[in-house]
């Protein structure tokens, strides 16, 4: 998706969600494949300066504060280079204020110099409710103000602010006409948009354009238990169990007591994520691209006819869970390109119950929780289970609610080194290594 | 809210959708997304100058809504204009001071807004495109009225432009062959022309963004170097802003073709994942050479995910980009299947699919219709990149073409899309030349043509 990398900066005063859309791309882009990491200049700040005193630090006349703070953006610039020029990322976000012309002519000259391309996100707000809220938020559990009481930590952040307003210098639609940005105003009510150059400065965009803060919960959960989870087998299309029919009765109840505003309900297009929905009595909306993972050749087989008929596969899939995809199917990999809409759609939203399948319910989950690619095939998502994700900070609150009607465990851990099938001996009869990679995505590769 | 008894449920035989129901009936419950994705319906209103791409815009537009499944149509009243004053005389029909000119011109705003009710309100349109200049103020609070009193949501989309250049190119793409100007000569056309656009320049009030913050708007500025968005309310408003920023007016073509014929074609079988047959290979060389001889400027390949495509890409000796989205149609249990064997096997099925080929879904299969959803992310590449070669297969450049020539569901599934031929695609004024070049290796024909009323095969006898 990119060819050269790309570096993000970020740009506004404090309590203007910087850290929070640093935070929150970084896991977007990560969850759908493109290798990202934040760097928070505050953080080096803390990490050099032990003890935070006090908002003089920020006076615009402090020299000694001034010395330290470009101190540590270089810092973290150098480990930028070292994130996308020799460790392989693709996208860095620089996350500091960045508020003076000055400042941003510099990164932009050092990505310039690097051969990155960068893109600026200026957040604007001022309305007062807005960063008193920020402030509640996330300044107050802040590490700068671990021994202050919240009226003193609120205090003194406002005149920390304050350090900053004199020289800010907005992007500007003349001056900063041959730059390419992103301006968010007064958290997403209206966007200015300049000079897109790429894919990924547009994916950027629409997600930034599509990112909310209004409080809501996200509700995931399984279908009940189906009459192929009872046999012990995977894929298929067949109707809820005895049991199955019972969490969707008691799935319709949690939900009533829980009493959402305005609920939406989602599910795939099979049969047993509808039945349950339908035992909720509301509207529900289907979307195909929730179905389960296609097991191709190995649908509704046992995991024991698999190892049997498919020994290969079997011991692939053990290696490399996330990217091993299965005969004529698909892999939790193909499982996150296809799910990337549904993870929109559920930005923009608000309430919502999302009633899929395990493999689904794991990648949505690791998008949520910030899981990489290793732990999302593992995470727990086990049947007559409800996920309750709430928004909190800069990640999100997850209750989990087991709705008391027994099921079946469909869930397998990550075998030990010592279980793992002798892949060896199979391997050694294919003609090249490159046959491996062939083998676990099922993807074309030329043998040069 | 009390948890009423499950209902039970069905699934639809053509569509493969399960659906509950009642009394034997289906029972309109559920919604199923990508069909649904409007509450209530939208009003789209253009706004700018004459010359600055609306109707470039709007027809684009509408193109692309439809084309996901969006019911959407398009009103020009310039259109209105030209059918009720049957010939245009001169730009003076449009001086602020033309109390005749302007009494024709409301007239026509006003059939047009009636007719938008008509589609909106009557006849399940979900986004109706309201193509004028809208240059004043109380013009569109007159049109945002209307919405409100319709329960549409409005949304406006201004074309911002002053480089004389992009106006100049405008003219001479668009206005010149106008029905307007069929009698007069390019420079009196175009002279005529700029004094129009004149007419408006005095009255026109842009959307401002203290004086029209309430209101959901995208103000695109010098053909998309950038853009203020406003107000953003629902997922199709926010779907038209992503597709108006992705779009760009820079000349490229777009070529489309199939992999080259593969072993499973010779044997008239579907789907599989085989590879190239003799001839197919020798197609792979002749597009090479096709390619080569096209001296393309930094032309991008893409295929699909099967051995087949990624073969004759091989060919090309150039880089490519493998897409898992571009992949045949999934038939499902009907893989590697021969028709034959299908009507053999599968009678109802096969006589399903003659029925409505668009939504007929394989059992564990596809649809066409699920086709074009997952082909979305190709077609907002496409309308990024610059000159792109996508080789692919018969049912998936099938959905491609059916977007870029405006094809409706039901004419898209019967596309002729033969193996061996390329398809050269220059979009050119508001839409699409098109060049079809064979390149000379027999191949297999896998079309199918709609069956005759009469030609349904015997499945009156089942």
């Amino acid at each position: 998706m990119t060819n050269c990398p790309t570096l993000i900066v970020m740009v506004g005063l404090p309590a203007r969600g910087k850290t929070y859309i640093s935070k929150k791309l970084t896991r977007y882009l990560n969850w759908i494949g493109v290798p990202t990491k934040e760097f928070n200049v505050g953080q080096y700040r803390r990490d050099l300066v032990k003890t935070y005193k006090s908002f003089e630090f920020f006076l615009p006349d402090n020299e000694e504060g001034l010395k330290i703070r470009k101190q540590c953006a270089l810092a973290a610039l150098n480990d930028v280079q070292q994130y996308l020029s020799e460790e392989n990322g693709h996208v860095a976000v620089f996350d500091a204020t960045n508020t003076t012309r000055e400042r941003r002519e510099t990164i932009f000259r050092f990505g310039e110099e690097n051969g990155y391309k960068t893109f600026f996100v200026e957040s604007v707000c001022v309305d007062p409710e807005v960063i008193a809220a920020n402030i509640v938020q996330v300044k107050l559990g802040s590490p700068d103000y671990v021994d202050c009481s919240n009226d003193e930590a609120t205090e003194d952040f406002m005149k920390r602010i304050e350090c900053y307003k004199n020289t800010y210098e907005m992007l500007d639609e003349t001056l900063d006409k041959d730059l390419s940005y992103i301006k968010i105003m007064d958290v997403g009510r209206s966007y200015l948009v300049n000079r897109v150059m790429d894919h990924i400065q547009s994916r950027i965009v629409y997600y930034l354009m599509n990112i909310h803060v209004t409080p809501r919960s996200i509700y995931l959960c399984r279908h009940g238990e189906s009459e192929l989870n009872l046999k012990g087998r995977i894929g298929g299309d067949t109707g809820l169990s005895f049991r199955g029919k019972e969490f969707a009765k008691s799935l319709a109840q949690f939900i009533n007591e829980q009493n959402i505003k305005d609920l939406k309900v989602w599910t795939s297009q099979m049969k047993r994520t509808i039945q349950t929905a339908e035992a909720l009595g509301v509207p529900y909306e289907q979307w195909k691209v929730l179905n389960e993972i296609d097991a191709g050749v190995c649908e509704e087989m046992t995991y024991e006819e698999i190892q049997e008929n498919y020994p290969l596969e079997f011991a692939l899939r053990d290696q490399d869970k996330y990217r091993y995809r299965y005969p004529k199917g698909e892999s939790y990999e193909d499982l996150v390109q296809r799910l990337e809409p549904v993870i929109m759609e559920l930005e923009r939203q608000e309430n919502v119950l999302v009633i899929c399948h395990q493999a689904v319910m794991r990648c949505l989950l690791a998008y949520f929780l910030d899981k990489t690619a290793e732990q999302l095939p593992y995470l727990k998502c086990p049947l007559h289970s409800v996920l309750k994700l709430t928004p909190v900070a800069y990640g999100c609150k997850v209750e989990s609610i087991f709705l008391n009607i027994e099921a079946v465990n469909t869930h397998r851990d990550k075998p030990e080194v010592g279980q793992v099938f002798n892949t060896n001996t199979l391997m050694h009869s294919s003609p090249a290594n490159s046959d491996f990679i062939f083998s676990l995505q099922k993807i074309g590769v030329c043998l040069h």
